[in-house]
C-alpha cells in the first residue's frame, strides 16, 4: 500500500489529479462523498468561452479510471499521523496508509435562499445559474415558461460581508453572460439584462463573449445591484436597482429572475483542516503556504491542494492544478522514498 | 468687441484638485467606512426618498470624493435617516450614521 496517495474529492481536479498520479505508477485512491464523479461538472451544461458540452469533458476525464480505487458515498473520518506517513480512515470500513494526501473538495454554491430579499424560494419565477444549467440539461422547470422579460443577479452571496463572503466568484459573471446568450437563443424575443457592479472578463475570449452578447443577442447591461425583489398582483417579479451610470432608481417588471449564486468554501473543509492540521484561510477555504509560486503545496509535508479548495477557478486552471500536483507529489516521493 | 456671432460658454468639465478637499478629509477621518464605497447603489436602490427626490447616497458619496459636493448636498434634505440603506449595503458600512456625520461636517 505504500505507493498509494488518498485524493479527497472527485470532482473534475481529484479525477484529472488522480489519472496523472496513475500513469506516473501509483496507486491513487479517490474518495468522493456523493454517489457519482465529476463534481460541479457533472452539473453543468456548456461551458464559457467556448460552449464545449460539460458531458464531453466529463466522460474524456472519466474514460480511463483504470489503476485508480475509487470510493463513492464515502468520507474521511479520521487522519492520523505515523513517522513520515499518514493513516487515513474512510467512513466504508477502509483505511490507507499514505505519504501524500490531496485535498480538492472545491467549494458549494452559496445557498441564495440566504439572501431573502431576492426571493429564492419564495417566488415562482426565482431560480439560481444552477438551476439554469439544469434546465439547460433538460431537466423540467415550471419557473421558466415564456418569459418575456428575464434578468440575471450578478454577485449573490459573493461580494457581500453580510452574507460572509467578502470575495468575487470569478467565474460568475461570465456564467452570466454565457447564459444570458443562451436563454436568448432560447426565448428570441424576451428582454435579457444582467445586473452587475463589474464585470470580470478576465481570460481569453471572454471579452468577446460580452461584446456578441451586446451586439448580436442585445443583452442589457445595467450597472447596479438589485437591492430586493417582489411580486405584484398578476405575479410578475419587481426588481429594484440603481442604475448607477444613469443616477437614477429604477423598477423593471420581470417574468424570470436568475441569482449568480458564488463559490463558498465546504463546511466540511474546518473538520478536514483540523485533521490535517492546514489552516483554511478567512473564507474557509484552503490556503497554500505560497500562493504565486506553488499554489498546490500546504504548509505541511505530504499535504497538497488542487482546483477550486483554494478558491474561486475555471475548469482550464482547475484542470491544470489537478496535473500541477500530480507532478509536486510524484517530486516528494521522490525525495523523501515512498 | 466685434461680435462674431458666438461665444465662450464655461467648461462644464468636473475640477478635481486632488489634496484640496479638508472635509471629506475630515469625513474619512470620523467615518472611515466611508471609503469602502464600490458604488454598487444598493442604497440609492432600496431608499424610500430616492423615488420622489434627489436623494441618492452612491451619488453623493462620489460627489464628496471628488470635491464636488455645493451641487450634492441639498439632496441630504430629503433623507429621513430610515435606515433602509443600512440594511442593505453589501460592504456593512453604516450608511445612516455616516448621513448623520455629512450632515454635521458640512453645516447642513
Ligand atoms: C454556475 C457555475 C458555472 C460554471 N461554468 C463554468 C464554465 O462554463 N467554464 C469554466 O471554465 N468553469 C466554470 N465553472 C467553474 C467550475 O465549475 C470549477 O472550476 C470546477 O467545478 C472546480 O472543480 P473542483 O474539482 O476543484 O471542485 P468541484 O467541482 O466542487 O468538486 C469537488 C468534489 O469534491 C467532493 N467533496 C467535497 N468535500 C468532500 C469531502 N470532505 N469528502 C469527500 N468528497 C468531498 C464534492 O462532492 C465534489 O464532487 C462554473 C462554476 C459555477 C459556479
Ligand atoms: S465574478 Fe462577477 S458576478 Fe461573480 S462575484 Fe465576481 S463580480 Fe460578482
Amino acid at each position: 500500500m505504500t505507493k498509494n496517495v488518498v485524493v479527497i474529492g472527485g470532482g473534475a481536479s481529484g479525477i484529472e489529479a488522480s489519472r496523472r498520479l496513475r500513469d506516473l505508477g501509483y496507486s491513487p485512491v479517490l474518495v468522493e462523498k456523493e454517489d457519482h464523479l465529476g463534481g460541479h461538472l457533472a452539473s453543468w451544461n456548456r461551458l464559457f468561452p467556448q460552449m464545449i458540452p460539460a458531458k464531453d469533458i466529463l466522460k474524456s476525464l472519466t474514460s480511463d479510471m483504470k489503476g485508480i480505487e475509487v470510493f463513492l458515498n464515502t468520507e474521511v473520518i479520521s487522519i492520523n499521523r505515523l513517522k513520515d506517513s499518514y493513516v487515513v480512515k474512510f467512513s466504508n470500513g477502509l483505511s490507507a496508509q499514505v505519504k501524500a494526501i490531496l485535498i480538492t473538495t472545491g467549494f458549494t454554491l452559496f445557498p441564495a435562499q440566504k439572501k431573502q430579499e431576492y426571493g429564492y424560494g419564495i417566488y415562482d419565477r426565482v431560480i439560481t445559474n444552477a438551476d439554469l444549467e439544469a434546465w439547460f440539461n433538460g431537466n423540467k422547470d415550471k419557473r421558466v415558461t415564456d418569459p418575456q422579460v428575464i434578468g440575471f443577479v450578478h454577485c449573490v452571496g459573493s461580494r457581500d460581508e453580510k452574507a460572509g463572503n467578502r470575495q468575487c466568484s470569478k467565474v460568475c459573471c461570465a456564467t452570466a453572460v454565457k447564459q444570458a446568450i443562451e436563454i436568448k437563443e432560447k426565448f428570441p424575443d424576451a428582454v435579457v439584462y444582467c445586473f452587475y457592479m463589474d464585470l470580470r472578463m478576465f481570460g481569453r475570449g471572454y471579452e468577446d463573449m460580452y461584446l456578441k452578447a451586446q451586439k448580436d443577442y442585445g443583452i442589457r447591461f445595467l450597472r447596479g445591484r438589485v437591492s430586493e425583489v417582489s411580486e405584484d398582483i398578476n405575479g410578475r417579479l419587481v426588481v429594484k436597482a440603481d442604475d448607477t451610470l444613469l443616477g437614477k432608481p429604477v423598477k423593471i417588471s420581470m417574468d424570470l429572475l436568475v441569482l449568480m449564486s458564488g463559490m463558498i468554501a465546504p463546511e466540511s473543509n474546518m473538520e478536514l483542516s483540523k485533521m490535517l492540521k492546514v489552516l483554511p484561510g478567512e473564507d474557509g477555504f484552503f490556503s497554500p503556504a505560497n500562493a504565486i509560486s506553488n499554489p498546490t503545496l500546504s504548509n505541511r509535508d505530504g499535504v497538497f491542494f488542487a482546483g477550486a479548495a483554494t478558491g474561486p477557478k475555471t475548469m482550464p486552471e482547475t484542470l491544470s492544478e489537478g496535473r500541477a500536483a500530480a507532478l509536486e507529489i510524484d517530486s516528494y516521493l521522490k525525495r523523501v522514498g515512498d | 468687441m466685434v461680435n462674431f456671432g458666438y461665444g465662450l460658454t464655461p467648461s462644464s468639465a468636473v475640477k478635481i484638485i486632488e489634496g484640496e478637499d479638508k472635509l471629506y478629509r475630515k469625513l474619512c477621518e470620523m467615518e472611515p467606512d466611508v471609503k469602502k464605497c464600490m458604488a454598487c447603489g444598493s442604497c440609492a436602490a432600496s431608499c424610500t426618498a430616492g423615488d420622489f427626490t434627489e436623494m441618492n447616497l452612491r451619488k453623493l458619496i462620489l460627489s464628496l470624493q471628488r470635491g464636488y459636493y455645493q451641487q450634492a448636498l441639498p439632496m441630504v434634505k430629503n433623507c429621513m435617516l430610515c435606515g433602509k440603506c443600512n440594511i442593505v449595503c453589501p460592504r456593512g458600512i453604516n450608511t445612516r450614521h455616516l448621513i448623520m456625520s455629512i450632515q454635521k461636517i458640512y453645516n447642513l
